[in-house]
């Protein structure tokens, strides 16, 4: 008889299901729920960037590209790049178009991770970074960020994170879940301190496009002594609407960029051609719906926002990506607690901010990737839930 | 004249006067206040609901006539427009560029009524020279809304 745990890498076996499948999985087979546990755009790819991909499929234009990608999207995107956050990239040499930004991250970690070397995670974050960290043999090291901070990373507990086992820090900014952004002074105090270090920054910047109240994000390669260390990760998901068309890059320093490209060749070849015809009319003429995306969310994280602090549920201000992240301590319920509740009693699914790590204890993810009138219905159903169990608080 | 009170008016007639007050970070009052201006200058002229009449029992037919107009010395279009704006069945006139003058969409019950008014009052208006009338067969699109079946939610719960 074959045994499959005998044959199966006991890393791999040992990273968790993502928590939340579960709860999902109980959410899907209830009627008349109601979610706000969606993390990607309502929005469909814009009309033009689909009508281009349609082009190409018509002409024919099926075959891989270069590992790299097409040189056409290549210097799209150093175009873009320079001119959305001021930092330059060689096409030639210093980008690599990816499957999503997920497999950008991943081969950043790869690139440079070996058994042992320590990865630092701010968290509550996107899961992804420490079961990659661990397949690969890298010992996550997590620092949990927090509420009081606006959930920004301070240059004091990255200097306290770091070892001399330290390879790379994770910077997820705008952040999902807590929609936290790092400004320029905030980059340029973690500057001084990585500064003098071989450590690599793996930045994840897919929600770079949305952020809010004027202000822009600012991407950490544009801070002095960054460039050399950092990868950016970014892509077209979150920002063009256009999460199945899989397709992200990264750009960094070409030692790093020519070795991850290795890695890319041989797991993935390419990434999807047509996705790449899409993706260079995406960056090429789409500022127009990027803006109007942008605008509309905001007026609902607006009404989210406001709509959980009228009831008590003490909600900072999200200035990027699209989540609010309420602190539901004032129940008294832990986070699982709360949404399991809240699902069974009002058909309302959040996400649990453990999900996001430990440290998202005591917070809820909301995702405002929906319709004002189905945001006032979950807010309806929440603020009736609080009144009945006497969690009320306005 | 607030124009971001108008574009969330033009998505959602309805918006509660509270979250509009949120999204613009002005009071409820202030929104009712500029709401009342723009109706009182005139940007705002009225507030209507998208029907999908094929969903509903109620006879429903409309068309769209082009007419030809003769222009009247020192009046040009506007006394023939006026004129036809008046009739209760017609929902909208335009004054068109191109090979004909005005655009006339018209409603009623039957495809007898509408043909009827055509015959007997829109061709019988002294400057008009000419009309062509398109009923409409089916409606896909009315006021930015998709009037389509099966547009559902389709993303999954995946933790993102």
């Amino acid at each position: 008889m074959i045994s499959y745990e005998r044959i199966i890498n006991p890393v791999l076996a040992n990273v968790r299901p993502s928590g939340i499948r579960k709860f999902f999985d109980i959410a899907g087979s209830m009627n008349d729920v109601i979610s706000l546990g969606v993390g990607e755009p309502d929005f469909l790819t814009p009309y033009r960037v689909r009508s281009i991909a349609i082009k190409t499929l018509e002409k024919g234009r099926t075959r891989y590209t270069s590992n790299k990608g097409l040189s056409e999207l290549l210097e799209e995107i150093s175009r873009y790049v320079q001119r959305k956050y001021a930092v330059s990239y060689d096409p030639k040499t210093e980008i690599l178009v990816s499957v999503g930004g997920s497999e950008a991250i991943d081969v950043a970690l790869r690139t440079v991770i070996c058994p042992g070397d320590e990865v630092i995670i701010p968290q509550p974050s996107y899961v992804c970074y420490e079961p990659m960290t661990r397949m690969i043999g890298g010992t996550p090291v997590i620092l949990p960020t927090k509420a009081e901070h606006d959930f920004k990373l301070t240059a004091e507990e990255l200097r306290a994170a770091i070892t001399d086992k330290t390879k790379a820090l994770i910077l997820p900014y705008p952040c999902n879940p807590t929609g936290a952004i790092m400004e320029r002074a905030d980059l340029e105090a973690l500057a001084t301190v990585l500064r003098d270090t071989d450590i690599v920054v793996i930045s994840d910047e897919i929600y770079s496009e949305l952020t809010y109240g004027g202000v822009r994000h600012v991407c950490p390669a544009s801070i002095p002594g960054l460039k050399e260390r950092t990868v950016v990760i970014n892509g077209f998901s979150k920002a063009f609407a256009m999460t199945g068309w899989r397709l992200g890059y990264a750009c960094g320093p070409k030692e790093l960029i020519s070795q991850m490209t290795k890695l890319h060749q041989y797991a993935i070849m390419c990434a999807p051609t047509t996705s790449q015809y899409a993706a260079i009319e995406a960056m090429r003429s789409c500022d127009d719906e990027v803006a109007e995306m942008l605008e509309q969310y905001d007026d609902r994280r607006r009404i989210m926002i406001n709509g959980f602090n009228r009831m008590g549920l003490t909600c900072r201000e999200p200035r990027g990506a699209f989540y609010a992240f309420p602190s539901i301590q004032s129940t008294g319920l832990t986070s699982d607690e709360f949404c399991e509740k809240l699902l069974y009693e009002e058909r309302v699914a959040l996400v649990p901010g453990t999900a996001f790590g430990e440290s998202g204890e005591g917070f809820v993810r909301a995702s405002y990737c929906y319709s004002t009138a189905h945001i006032n219905e979950a807010l309806n159903r929440i603020e009736s839930f609080l009144k009945r169990n006497g969690m009320y608080h306005s | 004249m607030n124009k971001k009170i108008l574009k969330l008016l033009n998505g959602n007639a309805r918006m509660k006067t509270a979250d509009i007050a949120t999204v613009t970070g002005l009071s409820q009052e202030q929104v009712i206040e500029e709401i009342k201006q723009m109706e009182q200058i005139g940007v705002i002229r009225g507030y209507k609901t998208v029907i999908d009449w094929e969903k509903t029992e109620a006879a429903y037919v409309s068309a769209i006539i082009e007419l030809k107009v003769t222009p009247k010395a020192g009046q040009g279009f506007e006394e023939v427009a006026k004129k036809v704006a008046h009739y209760p069945q017609v929902e909208s006139v335009y004054l068109m560029s191109g090979v004909y003058d005005l655009s006339v969409v018209v409603k009623d019950k039957t495809f007898r009524d509408v043909a009827r008014f055509v015959a007997t009052e829109l061709s019988t208006i002294e400057s008009v020279t000419s009309t062509a009338t398109h009923f409409v067969m089916r409606r896909y699109k009315e006021l930015d809304v998709e009037l389509l079946e099966g547009v559902e939610d389709e993303r999954g719960n995946y933790l993102l």
